[in-house]
């Protein structure tokens, strides 16, 4: 089995910061979740010490909005997303404390909807995503009871399908990254209870194809991204043995440009920093030696969370 | 998150698919947020196009009254293309509009045009809403906007939420409008996510039900793989209000399962379809008569049939006996089988054919070996 080049995958991530080509220029808009999930490959990899802390800081700050919700870059408008975003890197940091939970937590409340589902920001676009995205951040924050977790608990259940999956809304097609969302929320909020383990465990390792790459849904091409999407959630529901765990590790490997650094979807196709994350992130809950464990619901690494919720 | 991000928008592409359907494109909504989309070819000749006839803004009469605002990007050198420049100048204008919240027809033009080079920019798009609201533009005039700018990017999240609301501050009138423009993008991705959403959106909202389950069997004569439309199949049983739900479909939909099983038996949907025709009643699946033939069926045609094999391990653990047939399609002697004995058979057989799930494999024989022992 080949192996995971970790220096090259540093030493793109840290490039990144500096390009200005038109990838960066299109992608502009959600630079915090790109920072997100660069720091937290780089800190999965034992190097976050190696980023400027200071310059991200500065510039994450910039991002917040008197509402209390943070934007993907500066210039642009609040969203549940980036939020999450930017209390997961401040978690990364030990900088929670930096903000005003208060207001972060009342920004993230407010987007309640009546039937307890979330809306991603004032327009009202609801979905699974935004609720894992409230829970998880407010958690974070140690604020869960801002909000009616239980009716937010009760919309997550309703979009659970007769596959045992979940999806954006009820009726969604079940899809692995729903799947995650659902599930990881339902982790953080203790109602696992919710899930039919054994028929989303089996639906889940059927995304398993030949290559030992997973996908999201039936008949679907296998994509790192869902090394992390089905395994965190195998791992949630304590089914993860029932994939097989070699040939998924070999699949991302294979992804890898060893010569430049960082991970693709697919063999040989273009790296960037989302598969990246993925990839690193998926070999760490495959127990990849070298790599730092990660959290399969906050999506952090272990002791980032031990350190919040323990000490 | 991927969390978090995952959600993100979650566009990218996964391309595709799948063993099945090779000539065609699919890309799924995945959740990356990059919203790129698989239509690329489609863009190069959009963008190409914008180039062409681009005149910069600065150059342009009606704006020269305003003063761009650029972004700080530190020492680092901007590459020289013609793309990025006229991306970066049209952003500069638009960071500047923003500044002064100026609600114009002119600030709807800009805003056009920076969707153009970017419609993943959901601050463009926000914008966008404020100024269709102040000038009380013609909502229907915005839908065929979304649809020009849609035939690029089917697969962008921002696209699909402010087609939402449009749609939804127009009322029951876009109904038709609404289901029609799933079809379009059904026509280049029949398994697009945000279509399927939305299209569930408009049957919840506005009705259309008459036609849906017609709609669902052609999309499956096309591709009998997709799990989408199985999805939407249903999603129809269990929420039209002219089929009486899933217990009143549940024989209809087991023929039409047969149907689609005896295509390909590996196929996965119609299968975990059948399942659900049957959740939250597992008792009525083994008085079925219907499901153990469609079970013998397939064994007879290939007993290493897994899914075939699932389901009647499935069936003998909620109390069926099976038939003599159906014990001797599996290969073993007629007389001496407890039910016990065929349930381990099978999940041993299971355990063989499919390595790549063997442990899922073997923990179902050891809750078998736990319940008989209990």
């Amino acid at each position: 089995m080949g192996e995971l080049t970790i220096t090259k995958h540093v030493e793109y991530i840290k490039s990144l910061d500096k390009r200005k080509d038109l990838e960066t220029a299109l992608t502009e808009h959600l630079r915090m979740s790109g920072a997100y999930w660069g720091l937290t490959s780089m800190d999965l990899m034992g190097h976050l010490s190696e980023m400027d802390k200071e310059a991200i800081m500065v510039w994450l700050f910039k991002c917040q909005h008197d509402s209390g919700g943070f934007s993907g870059n500066v210039d642009h408008d609040p969203h549940i997303l980036y939020t999450l975003s930017a209390v997961q890197i401040l978690a990364l940091y030990d900088e929670l404390d930096a903000i005003d939970k208060e207001k972060v937590a009342a920004y993230i409340s407010g987007l309640q909807q009546e039937d307890g589902s979330f809306a991603g920001d004032e327009w009202g676009e609801v979905d699974t995503r935004f609720s894992y995205c409230a829970i998880c951040c407010l958690s974070l924050l140690k604020r869960l009871d801002k909000i009616n977790i239980r009716k937010a608990v009760e919309y997550i259940a309703s979009c659970k399908n007769f596959d045992g999956g979940f999806g954006c809304n009820p009726g969604g097609e079940s899809h692995a990254g729903q799947i995650f969302c659902c599930v990881g929320a339902l982790a953080i909020a203790g109602a696992l209870d919710l899930v039919d383990k054994d028929l989303l465990g089996w639906w889940l390792c059927e995304r398993q194809v030949p290559s030992g790459g997973l996908n999201g849904r039936p008949e679907k091409l296998p994509d790192v991204c869902y090394s992390w999407w089905v395994l965190s959630s195998l791992v949630m529901i304590d089914r993860v043995h029932w994939i097989n765990k070699d040939k998924l590790k070999q699949f991302i490997l294979d992804c890898q440009d060893k010569e430049h650094g960082g991970i693709s979807d697919r063999p040989e196709d273009a790296v960037d920093v989302f598969h990246t994350y993925f990839g690193v992130a998926g070999l760490s809950l495959l127990e990849y030696e070298g790599l730092r464990p990660i959290d399969p619901a906050y999506a952090l690494p272990v002791d980032v969370v031990d350190r919040i919720f323990y000490s | 998150m991927p969390s978090s991000e995952s959600d993100a928008s979650m566009e990218q592409e996964e391309e595709e698919k799948g063993k099945h359907n090779e000539d065609e494109e699919d890309s799924d909504a995945h959740m990356d947020p990059k919203e790129e989309d698989d239509e690329e070819d489609d863009d190069e000749e959009e963008q190409e196009e914008l180039q062409i006839k681009w005149v910069p803004l600065s150059k342009r009469p009606e704006w020269a009254d305003i003063q761009p605002v650029s972004q700080d990007d530190g020492p680092y050198p901007v590459v020289p293309i013609l793309y990025t420049a006229q991306f970066r100048e049209t952003m500069d204008y638009f960071r500047a509009i923003l500044a002064l919240d100026e609600r114009s027809p002119r600030a709807l033009l800009l805003t056009e045009e920076a969707i153009r080079l970017n419609a993943g920019n959901y601050t463009v798009w926000h914008f966008r809403k404020l100024v269709l609201q102040a000038l009380s533009y013609d909502l229907w005039e915005e839908l065929k906007f979304i649809e020009r700018i849609a035939k690029a990017n089917y697969k962008n999240y921002q696209i699909w939420h402010h087609r939402r609301w449009t749609a939804e501050n127009i009322g029951p009138a876009a109904m038709t409008t609404e289901l029609q423009f799933t079809e379009e993008a059904f026509l280049k991705d029949a398994k697009n996510y945000h279509a399927w959403s939305h299209r569930q959106w408009v049957l919840r909202t506005y009705g259309g039900w008459e036609e849906e389950l017609a709609f669902c069997d052609k999309l499956l004569h096309q591709d009998i793989y997709n799990n989408s439309a199985w999805n939407q199949r249903y999603f129809v049983i269990k929420n039209s209000p002219f089929l009486g739900g899933v217990g009143a479909m549940r024989e209809h939909e087991l023929n039409y399962c047969r149907d689609a099983i005896a295509v390909d038996s590996a196929n996965e949907s119609p299968w975990r379809y059948l399942k659900g025709l049957y959740k939250g009643d597992d008792e009525a699946l083994p008085r079925s008569t219907t499901v153990p033939a469609i079970v013998l069926i397939e064994l007879q045609k290939n007993k290493d049939c897994i899914y075939a094999l699932d389901l009647l391990l499935e069936l003998l653990c909620l109390g069926y006996e099976p038939s003599q047939e159906l014990i001797g399609a599996l290969g073993l002697q007629l007389d001496s089988c407890s039910a016990f004995q065929i349930a381990t058979f099978v999940c041993t057989h299971l355990k063989e054919i499919d390595t790549m799930r063997m442990l899922y494999w073997d923990w179902r024989l050891n809750a078998l070996s736990n319940a008989s022992t209990s």
